[in-house]
Parts: C-alpha cells; sequence; structure tokens
C-alpha cells in the first residue's frame, strides 16, 4: 500500500522519461514485424503523416524499395532526404545521408528498414549506427525491422525459414528503445476459406516466426516494466512472465524438480532459477551430492543461484520476491525430524516444517510441492 | 472442441478472428473495420452485427460502406438499453459479421446471457465472425489482472473460447502513445479520461498488462501451429520466397514439447479462492496441454453437513469449472486428503492444486495442515498451492 504515494502520476512519466535519457537524445521508437508484407513501412509513414500533422518537423530518412500504393500514398506530404549517391554499383546497399540529416535537423526521422551494412569507406559500418549517431544528436528515429535481422534471433529464425541474414541489429539497440510496437497480423489475411490457399508448411513457418516475434516483444516491454519499477524504487512483481525457481539442496530429488521446472519454464516462455541457501555443516557426502544437483540444475538451463541466510525459507522469499518468481518448487522431506516428533504436535503445529512455513509465507507466488 | 460431423443440410462452422488488446484505446476496433473494409472490398458480404463508436471519428469513418444491422431496443427497470440483434444477423446470413466488444454482458431476459454466446449462434450458422476483447477479460487471467491493476473484472470469457478462435490478432500501441490519445480525449470524453488516468491508466499497469497480452497472443500463436501441416512441398517454398525474399528452407527441425502427460487434479471447496485455484489449475493445464479435473469432497452426496450458503458455494464453483471445459464432481469421503489422494491416484493424477489455507480467524488445524497431510500421502504426485495473487496496486 505504500507503493501508491510512490508512484508518480502519467504526466510526470512523460515528463520523466523525457528528462531522464538525457536532455539531448532523441527517443527511438521501432515497428517489429515477423515477415515482409505485414505492414511496417505503412504503420510507421503513417506515424510520420500524423506527427506532421501535428505540427512536428518530419523528414523520411529512407524508405524501403518497392513501396505499396498506400505507404505512397502516405509518404505524399512528407519531405525525402536523399540518399547518399555512391555511385552506380553501390546503389543496391542504400546509404542514409547522416550529415545532410544532421545539417538539416529535423525532429523526426523515418528510417524504414533498419538492418542495412553500409559499404566500406561510408561514415558509419552499419544503418543502426548512423541512427544511433542522429538520435545521439537529439533527432527522434522512427524505424522498422523484421526479427530475422535481430543478432541474436537470427540463428533461431534460421532454423526456421532456412535463411540466414548478412547484416543484423544487435538485440541491446531494440532493448534501449524508448517503444516497440509488434505490427501483427495474421499470416493469411483473409479468414475466409476461398482465400488465397496457404499450405501447411507456409502457415506453419509464419506461425512460428509470429510467435518468436511476439515473445520478443514481451521480453522487450518486460525489460521495460522491471527499469521502470528501479527506476521508482519498486521491487513489487507483476508476474507477467513466469519465474520459475527450484530450490535445491543436498536431499532434494533434484531431477524430477529441474526436468519438470524446465519444461514448465519452456511451456510458459519463462524463466527457470535454482537457488541453494548456503549451509556450512555438510558432511562430504551431502556436499557432493550438493555439487551433482547444481550441477543437474545448470545441464537443465537454469540459472544457479546461492544464497546466503540464517534463515533458509525467508533468504528464498526474499530472494523470490526480489526475482518476482510465480512458481516455487520445493522438495519435502516426509519424515520430520526426530526433534520434532519429540516435541509433539504442538511444536510441529506452531512452528512447523520447513514447506508449510514457506506455503504460509509465500504471497502471491504458487508452491508447488515434491515428494522424496 | 467436440469435432463436428458433416451432415449435408448444415453450413460448416464460421471461422472466428479475435482482436485482441491490453486496454480501451489501442485501436482494436478500428483494425477490425479497418479489415473489415479490405474483406468488404474483396467481394465479401460483410455487415456491422454491433458496433460501439465511443465517439471516435475516425473509427467511425471506417464503418462507412458497411451495412449496420440495427441494434434490438430492451426495456429492462424502466431504461431503455440496446443490444446486438443476433435474431436479424441470423436472417439476414452475411458471410462476415463485426462484433464489436467479445466480452460483454447481455441484459437480463436477453436469449444468452453473454455477447460471446451470442457470436457461438452466428458460428454454429456458418457466419465467420470479427470481434474485439481485451486480456483482462479472459477468465484464467482474472487474479493475475487483479494482481496488476487492483481491478476485479467481472465481465470475462472461457478460455476454452478463445482457444476455440481460428485466429486471435495482437493489436498493439505503446502505453506511452495510448496515454497520449488519452490525455488527448481520442478515447475517452475528458471527465471520464481523468477517472481512467488515475485508476486503470497507470503506466506500469498498462505495461505489464500488454506484456501479459503479447504473452497470450504468442501462446494462441503457438497452440495453433499443432493443427498445422509440416508437409515438404515445392510449390510451399516457391510461395514462402514470396514473402520472406529467400530462396531455400533448411528442414525444421522436430518439435519437441517432451515429458509424459501430465492430468492435473483441482481442489474445490465453499471458499472463494477455489475459483482462483481453479482458474489457476485451467492454466498451467492448458500450457502443458494436460487434462484439467476438479473435485469436492464432502461427508454426504447432497453435502447436508454443510449449510446452505456453503453448499451453494461448493456448487457455484463446480459449475465455474465446468463453463471453463474442467471436467467437475463431488466425492463422498469423511477425510479429504485422503478421499483426494485416492480419487487422483485412480485417475492418473500427477499434479494436485490446492487453494492457499487462510490465516483468518482461528486456524483450522485440518485446513491449514491439508497440503501437508496430501504431500504425506501422495507420494507419486506434485501438490501446488495456488498463490493469492491479490491486489497489490
Amino acid at each position: 500500500m505504500t507503493e501508491r504515494t510512490k508512484k508518480p502520476t502519467p504526466e510526470e512519466l512523460l515528463f520523466l522519461a523525457e528528462t531522464e535519457q538525457g536532455k539531448q537524445r532523441g527517443k527511438l521508437k521501432v515497428f517489429l514485424g515477423y515477415a515482409s508484407g505485414v505492414g511496417k513501412s505503412f504503420r510507421l509513414v503513417d506515424e510520420g503523416r500524423r506527427r506532421k500533422e501535428r505540427g512536428e518537423d518530419v523528414i523520411v530518412g529512407a524508405i524501403q524499395p518497392g513501396t505499396s500504393h498506400e505507404v505512397k500514398a502516405a509518404l505524399v506530404n512528407l519531405e525525402i532526404a536523399p540518399l547518399l549517391k555512391l555511385g552506380e554499383s553501390l546503389l543496391k546497399a542504400p546509404v542514409i545521408d547522416v550529415h545532410a540529416i544532421l545539417h538539416r535537423r529535423p525532429r523526426v526521422c523515418l528510417v524504414d528498414g533498419l538492418a542495412y551494412d553500409n559499404p566500406p569507406g561510408t561514415r558509419n559500418p552499419t544503418r543502426w549506427r548512423d541512427v544511433q549517431e542522429l538520435l545521439d544528436a537529439g533527432i527522434d528515429i522512427i524505424t522498422s525491422i523484421n526479427i530475422q535481422y535481430i543478432a541474436e534471433l537470427r540463428e533461431r529464425v534460421a532454423a526456421v525459414t532456412g535463411k540466414q541474414v548478412q547484416s543484423t541489429v544487435p538485440q541491446a539497440f531494440l532493448f534501449a528503445a524508448e517503444e516497440i510496437v509488434v505490427v501483427d497480423v495474421p499470416p493469411e489475411m483473409c479468414i475466409t476459406a476461398d482465400a488465397v490457399e496457404q499450405t501447411g508448411q507456409m502457415s506453419r513457418r509464419l506461425s512460428e516466426l509470429r510467435e518468436i516475434a511476439l515473445l520478443f516483444a514481451a521480453d522487450v516491454v518486460d525489460h521495460q516494466l522491471a527499469q521502470y519499477l528501479q527506476r521508482n524504487g519498486l521491487t513489487q512483481s507483476f508476474g507477467t512472465q513466469e519465474c520459475i525457481l527450484v530450490c535445491v539442496t543436498q536431499r532434494t530429488n533434484a531431477k524430477t524438480m529441474l526436468e519438470s521446472g524446465k519444461r514448465n519454464a519452456n511451456r510458459f516462455h519463462g524463466e527457470l532459477i535454482a537457488a541453494y541457501v548456503r549451509q556450512h555443516d555438510l558432511s562430504a557426502d551431502d556436499q557432493e551430492a550438493l555439487e551433482r544437483n547444481l550441477a543437474l540444475a545448470r545441464q537443465n538451463g537454469a540459472e544457479v543461484e546461492i544464497l546466503e541466510g540464517e534463515d533458509p525459507i525467508q533468504a528464498i522469499l526474499n530472494f523470490a520476491s526480489e526475482r518476482g518468481i510465480t512458481q516455487i518448487f520445493v522438495g519435502h522431506t516426509l519424515q520430520n525430524k526426530w526433534w520434532q516428533r519429540l516435541a509433539g504436535s504442538y511444536v510441529r503445529s506452531h512452528l512447523g516444517n520447513h514447506v508449510d512455513r514457506l506455503i504460509d509465507r509465500a504471497h502471491g507466488m504458487d508452491v508447488r510441492v515434491f515428494p522424496h | 472442441m467436440t469435432s463436428s460431423m458433416h451432415v449435408p443440410d448444415q453450413p460448416a462452422r464460421g471461422k472466428l478472428r479475435i482482436y485482441l488488446g491490453y486496454a480501451a484505446g489501442v485501436g482494436k476496433t478500428y483494425q477490425m473495420l479497418n479489415d473489415a473494409q479490405a474483406l468488404a472490398k474483396g467481394g465479401k458480404d460483410v455487415v456491422i452485427g454491433y458496433f460501439e463508436p465511443h465517439g471516435r471519428a475516425d473509427t467511425i469513418a471506417k464503418t462507412y460502406g458497411l451495412p449496420l444491422i440495427p441494434r434490438r431496443k430492451v426495456a429492462y427497470r424502466n431504461a431503455q438499453f440496446e443490444e446486438m440483434d443476433t435474431a436479424a444477423i441470423l436472417a439476414r446470413k452475411p458471410a462476415i459479421c463485426v462484433v464489436d466488444e467479445f466480452p460483454h454482458s447481455n441484459i437480463p431476459g436477453s436469449a444468452h446471457a453473454k455477447r460471446w454466446q451470442d457470436v457461438q449462434a452466428l458460428l454454429d450458422a456458418g457466419i465467420d465472425v470479427l470481434t474485439t476483447m481485451n486480456i483482462q477479460h479472459l477468465e484464467s487471467l482474472n487474479d493475475q489482472v487483479l494482481h496488476i491493476s487492483g481491478i476485479q473484472v467481472r465481465e470475462t470469457i472461457p478460455d476454452w473460447v478463445v482457444q476455440q478462435a481460428d485466429q486471435v490478432v495482437m493489436v498493439d500501441l505503446t502505453p506511452r502513445a495510448l496515454l497520449n490519445r488519452l490525455i488527448c480525449g481520442v478515447v475517452y470524453a475528458p471527465d471520464k479520461a481523468q477517472k481512467a488516468l488515475d485508476h486503470f491508466f497507470k503506466e506500469s499497469t498498462l505495461v505489464a498488462l500488454r506484456e501479459l497480452a503479447l504473452r497470450q497472443t504468442a501462446h494462441e500463436v503457438e497452440i495453433r501451429q499443432l493443427d498445422l501441416e509440416e508437409l515438404p512441398n515445392l510449390e510451399d517454398e516457391l510461395s514462402l520466397a514470396n514473402v520472406f525474399t529467400a530462396n531455400e528452407f533448411a528442414p525444421k527441425p522436430e518439435a519437441v514439447h517432451g515429458g509424459p502427460k501430465e492430468r492435473i487434479l483441482v481442489y474445490v471447496t465453499a471458499d472463494p479462492s477455489s475459483a482462483m485455484a481453479i482458474r489457476r489449475a485451467k492454466r498451467v493445464a492448458d500450457y502443458l496441454q494436460a487434462d484439467c479435473f476438479a473435485v469436492a469432497v464432502c461427508l454426504h452426496e447432497d453435502m447436508r453437513e454443510l449449510d446452505a450458503a456453503a453448499r451453494q458455494a461448493v456448487e457455484r464453483h463446480l459449475n465455474f469449472a465446468r463453463n471453463l471445459h474442467v471436467e467437475a464432481r463431488l466425492l463422498e469421503g469423511q477425510d479429504v486428503a485422503a478421499t483426494l489422494v485416492d480419487f487422483a491416484r485412480r485417475n492418473g493424477v500427477t499434479q494436485l492444486f490446492l487453494a492457499r489455507p487462510k490465516e483468518r480467524g482461528l486456524p483450522s488445524l485440518t485446513r491449514r495442515r491439508l497440503p501437508h497431510q496430501v504431500v504425506q500421502l501422495a507420494r507419486d504426485m506434485q501438490v501446488t498451492v495456488v498463490a493469492d495473487r491479490v491486489s497489490i496496486s
């Protein structure tokens, strides 16, 4: 409840966003698509047109070849900065005229297609670096990209399409964008049966690319949300992405837990983390069992965290709420400890065992108990 | 989904396309009408079955030229209401019908309680439907949305209805652009806009809902991939080349989902937290492509040991599960944990879902210990205690 007072109003947020990124740096907006022909160019040019109508000084730095008549219509009232003239042979690699645009100093520059390598001898090796230079000069950029040109996604996309692209843009550049918009259209633009018949294979591949694009956008948004919360001193978790924490000890049935954790994380496109709370009195055998379990965690693609704390349950809960965990996987020892049995039901119900305490105190998280 | 037998006289079921957004004003209706115009231009018989203009000029302009089926006027408690005239649409029998605001609840006394049920009737009659909804109306996300936004959404759509859609399209707009629209009065009239800004339209809320919508759409895309054939065909590759401007395609590695088939059982009581447990269990089941069942445990078949309110609550929760297409039933038994685990074991359940024990009032030992008891008995299955995803804002 104390968080409410800390939350700024939207107006404050806009102001914050405008000042925080540095007074000079321009804002980057990206239209993200999963294939050519989904309509990125139109969305981009249409936004340019609307901004121009609102009175902003907009120019076009680059436009994709082979534009539709819709795009051409939206371009009519926009000023176009000619591409660099690099001689006949280089026309295939269109280079934006950074020098001319910097000199012209528009408020907004449209750059349709972000992933181009510039020919040797030009100002910057790639177009995204040109864009970075324009941003640094305080010019807002609206640009577009298809997922296959994102460096970190290139392999995954190539596995679907069989095509490996040459020019790429690093993911970090897109994560730093102020705004990223998914241009999502159904693979077949018409839902009626007699529309352009699409074969299963093509639909399938388009569908997989679409999924990759949506998940990438979700990751960018998640990153923005985390940054926003951090900026505003908030630690709350929204649980928008499933995040599974597997509690590993030397005794847990780590194999089952981690395999299940991995399967769940995959199906939800979530994260998998394994945590161990350090104990100092482990026997050599226990230490070995623990190492085995932690190695197993790494094999299953989990990020492994070693936590410190007098109270292991509290250490896990602190970590879990910090990291926005949505599901905690914990092993359950079936025999109560000898002293608990001796102390009888009073102690059992009031102190409880680890798992009961975890269940009682893990607010906002599912607790999944694995017998072992 | 039940497979429909082919009866010659019966038309093939219509196709459903859902435009999914994360808030009012992201442009769902605009996008839907834009596509409807394109379909009409392509020679399809497209009508507008229901459209909510909200006074947005550019959206209203997108309706021009599309026939509008007049709304049905309904008197209820001395007031006039207007609802979609489903009977009139069925009589008109268009190829495609545009239906705004999928999660809407009809005025009591209407043929169907919910608009999504009207849409089912249109689909059954072989009419294709384009419709709009926001992510917060998806039943299985109800608790998460409350947690994120502090708002309990009442008008929800069962997940299976969305799963039946042939397509789910994400209508995306950045929260910043949405807030801009709101401030400019595009989305709501000024007085309503300020209220919206103060409540639902906080940036953090919008960002979180947007992420949910993106992930849900990705999931909807993924589950539909299972229906798509992966047949090598030269023609495909040629047509694909146009889309990707690529020439060759490597063979796709087989999708491996792995793991044994899961079966999830959720325990239902009279406690309101049961709804939360059902939603969560169903959501996890859908993601794992697992079967999902719900049971309540009572001493007697007629639940006479419970008071009337509790009996009704149990019935309500079991029906709630059934509405989500979760098979639900009442079990008789003395010992809740033993009855549950026995049933689970006989039915090959791999995961048991329970609501979190409540702390309010005197801690009832049995209730507090139910997860513990179940774990002691069910050494062969996993027990999940479902989070209480209460509002944090």
